[in-house]
């Protein structure tokens, strides 16, 4: 593990905070996985009781219901974790990302309103796996032919698409545009009073699903991380020529990430036309993808709890904060420049582990308690934080260090 | 049907294609240096047209009416406001640059951080204009009555389309040939060819890096004269999305980092638009320049004309 101090960083900060944060991370790190758990489990209780305990300062009401507003940061949450996937682990540029979750979100309208031309009503849990195959193949379809391309070229590949999918809900007739489908399949189950948990009034039960989705898409995210899929995205990232001459199947893998993202994309989108009931063409234009990108790249791409802490934020101050709704976008589009201008790695900066038996590794060369890595990985010791300064002399066109960092 | 009317299509197709190209530029002159997509430039551009339609406003002319002034006087005014506009938009981007780009570059900020800055600015620039002027599109001010001027295979020609292609033509040719003849074009090429070599060699980055974003800006605001010409809705805060957009697309359609690979890629994203919409049906202009811009990509991956700014030789 790597900490802050070490780097040259003039990225970071205050002095003293990054110190701190150092210090916490070390101490975090020294403890034991059991030891680990056992201090996140408070604080998973924490964050599954917030709609009850409903704290006063923290409490977006009276303006917007607190439990909604809660479940609208998991799902974005959930998609940033999907994001961060691509951006993040793989270094893939993805600016159209809405496309999938707009695929997911369509496909439980199609397979369960009644609006829908299928005449199928399957119930939620049949749903949510179809949506989540349709979008990984969608992702290959997208994939396959656009992974070739490179840094900003497959930047607007993908913000194409995600227009087209936007264009497509618009012009084709059963996909009902503007009019939209009413009464999406939501989850069964009632309370034992036997009121419904899953309701559209009261999104209390669906944060809490959409909270349990989020814990076990990132417990499976963290495996894959420690895999060998996750080492051939870091590669990828790092350096995708080096990774290809090393034997790494470079092509394969970003297709992987593209799917696996697009998959986790297709569940958040189906979660949240579960919870509103109705899905129509207005929510999915390249602003709400760009939001999304801006939820990873503030949180720390690449870093998957600093883009659960970035999706939070950028879902959770509109509504915290009802300014008069004009100037929102006015305050947030100036935290962005000044977030991006004082911490430009956001929020929890991505920090590079020793893969895999990194941990044991390490404790057994340096002794248990320290856990900092001796090597350094990061973003600011790479020589590729300024772009036209750093690259080499192949400028060929497009970037050969990818378009993700 | 198209057939008939493909003539028309075409002559439409190049006069929308050079605002898009014009705008294009300044995206490919900003990437070419700084390998940065200047996402607020469609920002810029919508600075542009603002500057331009309050010129008109304050010469007097009214929403709605085209006024009845003789010819000699429209174009006066027409290039008043275009420089107007044009000056406004050039200033408005350096500013950018100052603001929200050149604080990153001081820290050896990320590529990434670069682009949400860029987004964030764009919101910043476009909610002002929202909040002090509303959601509306603004009326729209005609000068310049369309009048066929001449017919091509028999389609007509407009006098509007005559200027602004003829315009826009000769505006690229004054900015490819600064980039490619003068001293300080040399710069801005030596820039984008290697940055920190060409600082060795006396070059001023900051100023090379200053000079692209005005000149970009420059012909954003030109493009927004054009644009307030021909488009039929007027200015409206967030008129510039959907073309900078197109107009990013245009830049990378035909490689970008090439000043003449804009220039074509804008000409043939507007054709190409409009063959799609007497082809397909209003409605899917939009999604056949994306569906262009794709395709486009997937057999040439570094667009049209793929070489880069600090390649290109003269």
């Amino acid at each position: 593990m790597t900490t802050t101090e070490e780097r040259p960083a003039p990225s970071s900060g205050t002095p003293g905070k990054p110190g701190r944060r150092a210090e916490l991370s070390r101490w975090w790190n020294a403890r034991s996985r059991p030891q680990q758990w056992g201090l996140l489990v408070p604080v998973a209780a924490i964050i599954y009781l917030l709609p009850v305990l409903n704290p006063p300062i923290i409490t977006t009401e009276p303006a917007t219901s607190f439990p909604i507003a809660l479940f609208n940061a998991a799902v974005f949450a959930l998609i940033a974790i999907g994001l961060n996937v691509v951006i993040g682990q793989a270094g893939l540029l993805d600016l159209g990302y809405v496309g999938f979750f707009a695929i997911g979100a369509y496909t439980a309208a199609l397979l369960s309103s009644p609006d829908s031309e299928l005449g199928v009503r399957f119930p939620w849990l049949v749903i949510v796996p179809i949506a989540m195959v349709v979008t990984m193949i969608s992702g290959v379809i997208l994939g396959t032919p656009t992974l070739r391309l490179r840094g900003d070229y497959l930047a607007i590949v993908t913000l194409g698409f995600g227009e087209i999918v936007r264009l497509l809900a618009d012009n084709i007739d059963p996909l009902r545009g503007n009019r939209g489908f009413q009464d999406i399949a939501k989850p069964g189950g009632t309370y034992s009073d036997g009121s419904p948990i899953f309701t559209q009034n009261d999104a209390q039960g669906f944060y809490w699903l959409a909270v349990t989705i989020v814990i076990i898409i990132l417990l499976f995210m963290g495996n894959l991380e420690r895999s060998r899929v996750g080492r051939a995205w870091i590669a990828v990232r790092e350096d995708e020529d080096a990774a290809e001459l090393t034997g790494v199947p470079t092509y394969r893998f970003k297709i992987w990430a593209f799917a696996i993202g697009a998959a986790v994309g297709g569940l958040s989108g189906t979660l949240f036309a579960a919870q509103v009931g109705f899905v129509n063409n207005q929510r999915f234009d390249v602003t709400t993808s760009i939001l999304y990108l801006a939820a990873v790249v503030l949180g720390g791409q690449g870093n998957k709890i600093g883009v659960v802490v970035g999706a939070f934020l950028v879902s959770y101050i509109p509504d915290r904060f009802q300014f008069e709704p004009e100037y929102r976008f006015l305050v947030f589009g100036l935290a962005l420049i000044i977030l991006m201008i004082f911490r430009p790695q956001g929020i929890l900066g991505m920090r590079q582990h020793l893969l895999t038996y990194g941990r044991q590794a390490y404790q057994k060369l340096f002794g248990a308690g320290t856990g900092v890595a001796p090597t350094s990985l990061t973003p600011a010791s790479r020589p590729a934080g300024d772009p036209p300064e750093a690259v080499p002399d192949d400028r060929s066109g497009s970037r050969p260090q990818g378009g993700g960092e | 049907m198209f057939l008939d009317r493909f003539w028309a299509n075409t002559i439409n197709g190049l006069s929308y294609g050079s605002i898009y190209a014009l705008v294009a530029l300044g995206y490919t002159l900003v990437y070419g240096v700084l390998q940065l997509i200047n996402f607020a430039h469609s920002e810029i551009f919508v600075i542009g047209v603002f500057g331009v339609y309050f010129t008109f406003l304050a010469l007097g002319f009214q929403p709605g009416q085209t006024p009845n002034v003789p010819l000699a006087g429209i174009i006066a005014n027409l290039v008043l406001a275009g420089a107007v506009g044009m000056i406004l938009a050039g200033v408005a981007a350096v500013i950018l640059e100052r603001v929200a780009y050149r604080p990153l570059r001081k820290r050896n900020a990320p590529r990434l951080a670069f682009l949400i800055t860029a987004i964030g600015a764009s919101f910043v620039i476009q909610q002002i204009f929202r909040i002090t002027r509303g959601s509306n599109p603004e009326g729209t001010i005609r000068l310049l009555p369309p009048e066929p001027l001449f017919r091509i295979f028999g389609a007509p020609v407009t006098n509007l389309q005559v200027i602004i292609i003829v315009a826009a033509l000769a505006l690229f040719v004054i900015a490819d040939t600064f980039v490619n003849r003068t001293r300080l074009g040399r710069g801005v090429r030596a820039v984008a060819q290697d940055p920190a070599t060409a600082t060795l060699m006396g070059v001023n980055r900051e100023r090379v890096i200053m000079i692209t974003f005005l000149l970009g800006g420059l012909l954003a605001g030109a493009a927004a004269l054009f644009y307030l010409m021909t488009i039929p809705q007027g200015a409206v805060f967030n008129g510039g999305f959907l073309l900078g957009i197109k107009a990013f697309a245009a830049a990378v359609l035909g490689g970008i980092g090439n000043l003449r690979g804009a220039l074509l890629g804008g000409l043939i994203l507007g054709i190409a638009e409009n063959y799609g919409q007497s082809l397909f049906g209003g409605d899917w202009r939009d999604v056949v320049a994306f569906v262009l811009l794709v395709g486009v990509l997937m057999f040439r991956p570094t667009g049209i004309l793929g070489e880069s700014l600090g390649k290109a030789r003269v």
